[in-house]
């Protein structure tokens, strides 16, 4: 191109483009500085933002495709090193980075994106107390969602045989390494759930680097986790690394071999338990055993049970008194009976026909019936007489009416 | 009746309360004493006969 000559403004910015684009150096650039004017375009995913130092600042955008991979959100006032080229945009003439790679200046990319989520699930509610699920006392069925091929399984499954062999561990294998893990592994938590086929669950994993681990950071699975009915128990990495898994989930262990053993009691324990009872069982029937016994000693020393002859002799004295009494009452009564049988006797005979008979009076009845009227009788009837001595026939010769 | 592990010291727990509380007659206690017995030792060989079973989560989901 003729610079000597007049060009027009896209064939200025156009040549500083090319100019820019042909320099080895600004091919491949690591630019350190502080985001401002950050603005992410929400429809088309790109990010525009301002890297600037205490002087100077310069245009930047990272395009949708690289922006996707960050593990953290960017910010501004956030110290970044940008990885990219330089180029021109020619409709404003205006140079910028086209950053393909972002990291956090100072602290680690995943240590910036950790905190992030951290801070971002715990305003959700995701790591709540009160939204803690607790332990089952005797789970019956144990889920663990490990490796298949990692110690971290072999040392659930020993701890578990070992502590508390009345369950039984329904496994779910899944990768524990790289991108997709944290998908998998919250798959494999809503099947828990989906199936019903676990009363607690333990999500597994030895330790590893920060980036080993860091799938287990995913929000996918730590709201599978936090929506699950079934208590899970997060024992991933070691005692010093910490996961967005293990703020989530119902209860933290430091190691896999520490998730096993907070999920299940240890049988030791339950025999001890079950000789207490046993020993509580034998302690209470010996005590009512004990009491029964004194009730009866007590009852013994009473009047009744130590000398049962005098109880005896009472008894035949009262029976004695009351036979006594009851025989003399029979015989006032008796005598009572007696004295009015005897008045009434003396009575009848007083008023007996035959006593008036003694005294001259005579009974006379005519066929058997008393005449007590001379108006029964006729001339030449036939009546017989009773005395006291005899009785006599006789016949009526003359009837004479009433003795006037 | 046939009683899992958690249920058999539910019951157990229930029976010494029970027989602590020493209200009821020895005819009772005795009752209640020999199902606490028998359920201890019946605990007791649970723990003891007990070995771990490992299922996969993908035979659960096959057999319903």
């Amino acid at each position: 191109m003729n610079l000597h000559s007049i060009i027009s403004v896209s064939q200025l910015n156009m040549y500083v483009r090319s100019l820019l684009e042909g320099d080895e150096n600004l091919n491949n650039v690591f630019v350190s500085g502080e985001i401002s004017n950050f603005s992410p375009n929400a429809r088309s995913g790109h990010l525009y933002m301002t890297l600037k130092d205490g002087n100077c600042s310069v245009k930047a955008v990272m395009f949708a495709g690289n922006a996707s991979k960050i593990k953290f959100r960017l910010e501004n006032g956030m110290s970044v090193i940008a990885r990219g080229r330089i180029s021109l945009y020619e409709r404003d003439g205006a140079y910028q980075l086209y950053i393909d790679d972002i990291q956090p200046d100072g602290i680690g990319a995943l240590a910036i994106a950790f905190e992030q989520l951290k801070e971002r699930l715990s305003k959700d509610g995701l790591f709540d107390p009160e939204r803690k699920k607790s332990i089952p006392l005797f789970p019956k069925k144990v889920g663990v969602i490990s490796s298949p091929n990692g110690a971290a399984v072999q040392d659930v499954v020993n701890i578990i045989s070992r502590r508390f062999p009345l369950s039984e561990i329904i496994f779910a294998g899944v990768p524990v390494q790289g991108d997709g893990t944290g998908e998998i592994i919250a798959h494999a938590v809503s099947d828990f759930n989906y199936l019903k086929c676990a009363d607690v669950i333990i999500i597994a994993r030895g330790g590893g680097s920060a980036e080993d681990l860091w799938e287990f950071n995913s929000e996918t699975l730590a709201r599978a986790i936090y929506n699950s009915e079934i208590p899970i128990i997060s024992g991933v990495g070691h005692e010093t690394d910490f996961t967005i898994c293990d703020f989530v989930s119902d209860l933290r262990a430091p190691t896999p071999s520490a998730a096993a053993e907070l999920a299940v009691p240890d049988i030791n324990e339950l025999a001890s338990y079950i000789n207490l009872l046993n020993g509580k069982i034998n302690k209470a029937i010996n005590s009512k055993i004990l009491i029964e016994e004194m009730r009866l000693d007590n009852l013994s020393a009473s009047g009744f049970l130590r000398k049962p002859g005098d109880f005896l002799n009472d008894c035949d004295k009262r029976i004695l008194d009351l036979r006594k009494s009851l025989n003399s009452v029979v015989r006032a009564i008796y005598e009572s009976k007696y004295n009015r049988a005897f008045v009434l006797l003396s009575k009848l005979d007083a008023l007996s026909p035959l006593k008036i008979l003694s005294r001259g009076y005579s009974v006379v009845k005519l066929n058997e019936s008393v005449v007590s009227s001379v108006s029964q009788l006729n001339v030449n009837d036939i009546i017989k007489l009773r005395f006291t001595d005899g009785k006599v026939e006789a016949t009526v010769t003359k009837i004479t009416d009433k003795v006037k | 009746m046939k009683m899992n592990y958690e249920e058999s010291v539910k019951r157990l727990e229930e029976i010494v309360s029970k027989l602590e509380e020493g209200n009821l007659s020895l005819e009772d206690s005795l009752k209640l004493y020999e199902e606490g017995a028998l359920l201890s030792d019946k605990c007791r060989k649970m723990l003891s006969e007990a070995k771990l079973k490992i299922t996969n989560i993908n035979e659960v989901a096959e057999n319903g």
